[in-house]
């Protein structure tokens, strides 16, 4: 015991009256450093003590703010600016309906900022070494008695004068209290270095866990039960049909949506005769035919339709599409020709849909009236 | 006549215990070995535990459809019983903090258990919203965080108004409740002699050593606490009632809903924490500290939250037929006469009939009649939640689109479950901490405080 030094000497008292005496005389004897210990709070031993009030609620006030102006911006932010989404036709910003948000996260943030500042901050908790825990004196006050410690670094303490004083004051028994060196930490115990690492530690491994189960562990079966489900896929076989095959050919005579078979196959006479041209020459039809008639057309009949085909000679150059004939033919004719083909020309259904073979028709009346324009163009 | 002197504060704890007397009573049930009837008691609630952990393995395994919600009633027993558990939890923090701010000191013997109940009644309802997404795993969706999706939460939204209310609620009591327990815990530290038991009290003390320079920023701590959760533990059943209110289904769209909410939920919940302190007292023999007077007290406020809850079924009538409404009109004749006449009935008589019972100081002072009267509340209660749920959206405006909802016995079973982890959580609290605060009943002690004419 003689090569630890004193913490404290401590007294113990039976009456809570003879506390607050005693309390009264241990601040007119002039000690300041000193405790009161008693196993519940003591109405009016504050200021017995001469206690400043708490400053407490001046850190609840400051993160409740902080909470409600955090709440309010960040939901400004995500409803206005990052993803603005209209929902039942509301403004984007609507401050009614934040409130019940911003409320509870004031609440939040005020009342756990409040109790962590407290322990941890003004409390310096956890301190498991504090040389008052486990003696004798602190299994008296946890139960049914009041004490005092007036603690050693106070100036006016002295051994020998302190305890005959507690006892004068009525003291029911008096301790001293020792502790080993490293037992008395000033600075608050969450900013350890140990506790650092450990809460890095633990953060690593919390949004390590929470990175996979968000990102890979709910993609994993059986947790992706919306990807297996009970119908066919293509190229997997069912037990429903005879042949196993997954995949159905489509019944007899099944004719896909805009894909009528060409009623004028081999017959250009019938097509010149019974096809009309469905488009009107607007602005559109004409870039569209323009544009197709380029792709495909130009590379044999040239870009204006003079028959100088791009193709240096490799093919018979087709003839020119400012015939009479063809200026005369009326548009289901040279309609038929893309469709069908002719002579060499292959025929071009594949390739151009019939909306686009009209819209080239047409183009190609625009080529034929640049080159052989008519009176009333001239006006 | 008897008269009663009402100028004189009746003591909180009757037979004048010794402050020594405290930590021996309240600490025994932690320092024997539980008797049988404990084991017993466990042994239930954990069968209705794997009850409902079985229906509810095989909700996850086959999906909700093994529920009886359906089209048009697609919220069930999942709803109810959430509305149900919310409530429920709303008397713990009731008795601790607001009788708190009103000073009630008779409040202190029953305030630690109310709050605990509280965070298991939250646990269990929890539970219900989690589940009824259908698929639960994906509830981390339900909080806004930066996701690889680029997708925020609707905040406009009371649904997510209810995740936050009651994830702040459930922060906010499990806060509460621990702030109130680190002196008991110091006490209890102090007085073990188990070693196992020393280390897990030290750490979980946190090093609390009574200095009286801690205790007054504990107090103040604890009224700054007290003043935050009396506003939070009204919000939290608010927020509730406007995941109904807010929408445009009949029975549903009424402002009355927030107050009616709150008020019915200190109702059950003040009925479900005397029914449990009721078996506590006697099984632990702490009548002196949880005394008669304090339940008669309790069924006071039942009695007030009670009525104020058959006001509500009134002035919903009124409404319906004062605002001229047809289809409003049609739902609360339907609630009272249609196919779901008789959950109706039971929740009027259970809720409404039976406490005006407690009028009667006999019966207000009876253990066995308060304690079915209580249970009656909580079955009414519980109507309470089913009647608004399933009404309103088996009959809304279309009759071409009503139909009739019947639980199945998944939906059961994870009703009972739910009981079960209550329960079972309230077992383990019981022999594990100090289901009274130490510290609090003894400043309530007479000759705890200093006489004020000793020092002022």
């Amino acid at each position: 015991m003689e090569n630890k030094p004193l913490y404290s000497v401590a007294a113990t008292f039976d009456d809570v009256n003879k506390l607050i005496k005693a309390v009264d005389k241990v601040n007119e004897a002039g000690y300041t450093i000193y405790d009161v210990h008693s196993p519940y709070p003591i109405h009016g031993m504050p200021k017995a003590m001469k206690l400043k009030p708490s400053k407490l609620g001046f850190v609840t006030l400051i993160f409740g703010l902080s909470g409600a102006i955090f709440a309010f911006l960040f939901m400004y932010w995500v409803n206005v600016i990052d993803y603005p989404l209209i929902v039942g036709g509301k403004p984007f910003y609507q401050l009614p309906a934040y409130i019940p948000v911003m409320f509870e996260v004031t609440v939040l943030s005020a009342s756990v900022f409040t109790i962590v500042w407290m322990l941890f901050i003004m409390f310096k908790f956890p301190n498991l070494s504090h040389p008052l825990l486990d003696t004798d004196y602190m299994k008296k006050v946890s139960v049914d008695r009041y004490g005092i410690s007036i603690q050693a670094k106070d100036e006016l303490f002295d051994l020998v004068k302190v305890k005959e004083f507690l006892k004068e004051l009525g003291a029911e028994e008096v301790f001293e209290i020792y502790f080993k060196v490293d037992e008395l930490k000033d600075k608050p115990k969450i900013f350890d270095k140990k506790f650092i690492s450990f809460l890095a530690l633990t953060t690593v491994i919390v949004s390590g866990i929470t990175y996979f189960i968000l990102n890979h562990l709910l993609f994993m079966s059986p947790f992706n039960w919306m990807h297996e489900q009970f119908r066919v896929d293509p190229q997997t076989t069912t037990t429903v049909f005879k042949d196993n095959f997954g995949m159905r050919n489509p019944v007899a005579g099944t004719v896909a949506r805009g894909h009528l078979p060409y009623p004028f196959k081999g017959n250009p006479a019938d097509a010149e005769k019974f096809l009309v041209n469905p488009l009107i020459p607007t602005k559109q039809v004409l870039e569209l035919g323009k544009q197709k008639y380029l792709t495909f057309c130009s590379p044999c009949h040239g870009n204006f339709g003079e028959g100088d085909s791009r193709l240096r000679g490799q093919f018979p150059n087709p003839p020119t599409l400012h015939s009479d004939k063809l200026r005369n033919m009326k548009d289901g004719g040279i309609y038929h020709i893309i469709t069908d083909g002719q002579n060499v020309m292959p025929s071009y259904a594949s390739q151009i849909t019939e909306e686009e073979r009209w819209a080239i028709v047409h183009y190609i009346r625009v080529l034929q009236r640049s080159l052989n324009p008519k009176e009333s163009d001239l006006r | 006549m008897r008269t009663i002197d009402y100028s004189i504060e009746p003591p909180v704890v009757e037979q004048n215990p010794s402050l020594s007397s405290i930590n021996e009573s309240i600490a025994k049930p932690l320092e024997t070995k539980p008797t049988k009837g404990w084991y017993i008691a466990i042994s239930i609630s954990l069968t209705m535990l794997l009850i409902g952990a079985v229906s509810l393995g095989w909700t996850f395994y086959k999906g909700v459809g093994v529920w009886g919600v359906n089209q048009p009633v697609g919220w069930g027993f999942d709803i109810v019983n959430f509305v149900f558990w919310v409530g429920i939890g709303h008397a713990g923090t009731l008795i601790s903090a607001i009788l708190f701010l009103l000073r009630q000191r008779w409040r202190t013997s029953i305030a630690r258990f109310a709050e605990a109940m509280t965070i298991f009644a939250v646990m269990c309802a929890g539970i219900f919203p989690a589940i009824h997404t259908g698929r639960p795993w994906l509830d981390g969706y339900l909080f806004p965080y930066p996701n690889q999706h680029a997708l925020w939460v609707n905040f406009t939204s009371p649904l997510l108004w209810d995740v936050f209310a009651v994830s702040t609620y459930f922060t906010v009591s499990l806060v509460f409740w621990y702030i109130g327990l680190i002196p008991d815990l110091a006490a209890l530290r102090d007085r073990t002699t188990n070693k196992i038991k020393k280390v897990v009290y030290s750490i979980l003390s946190l090093g609390w050593r009574h200095s009286n320079r801690h205790w007054q920023h504990y107090e103040m701590a604890y009224l700054i606490l007290a003043g935050f959760a009396t506003p939070l533990v009204l919000s939290v059943h608010t927020i509730v009632s406007f995941d109904f209110a807010v929408s445009i289904m009949p029975g549903w769209h009424t402002t009355i809903f927030p107050p009616y909410f709150v008020a019915g939920a200190v109702f059950s919940g003040f009925a479900m924490v005397q029914n449990v302190l009721i078996i506590i007292r006697k099984v632990f023999k702490i009548e002196h500290i949880i005394t008669l007077d304090t339940l008669e007290k309790m069924n006071k406020v039942m009695l007030a939250t009670g009525m104020m809850v058959g006001y509500a079924y009134g002035m919903e009538f009124f409404i319906a037929w004062y605002s001229g409404n047809p289809i409003e009109q049609f739902v609360f004749l339907n609630r009272a006469l249609g196919p779901y006449a008789w959950s109706y009935w039971i929740m009027v008589s259970c809720n409404v009939l039976f406490t005006q019972l407690f009028w009667f100081r006999k019966i207000r002072r009876s253990i066995p009649v308060m304690f079915v009267i209580a249970v009656l509340v909580n079955v009414g209660m519980w109507f309470e939640r089913f009647v608004i749920v399933v009404t309103s959206l088996s009959r809304d405006y279309l009759p071409s689109s009503w139909g009739m909802y019947i639980p199945t016995i998944y939906d059961f079973g994870i009703l009972i479950g739910s009981f079960g982890l209550f329960f079972t959580l309230i077992f383990l609290f019981i022999r594990t901490l100090p289901v009274v605060s130490i510290a609090e009943v003894k400043a309530v002690l007479p000759n705890s405080q200093p006489s004020h004419g000793g020092h002022n």
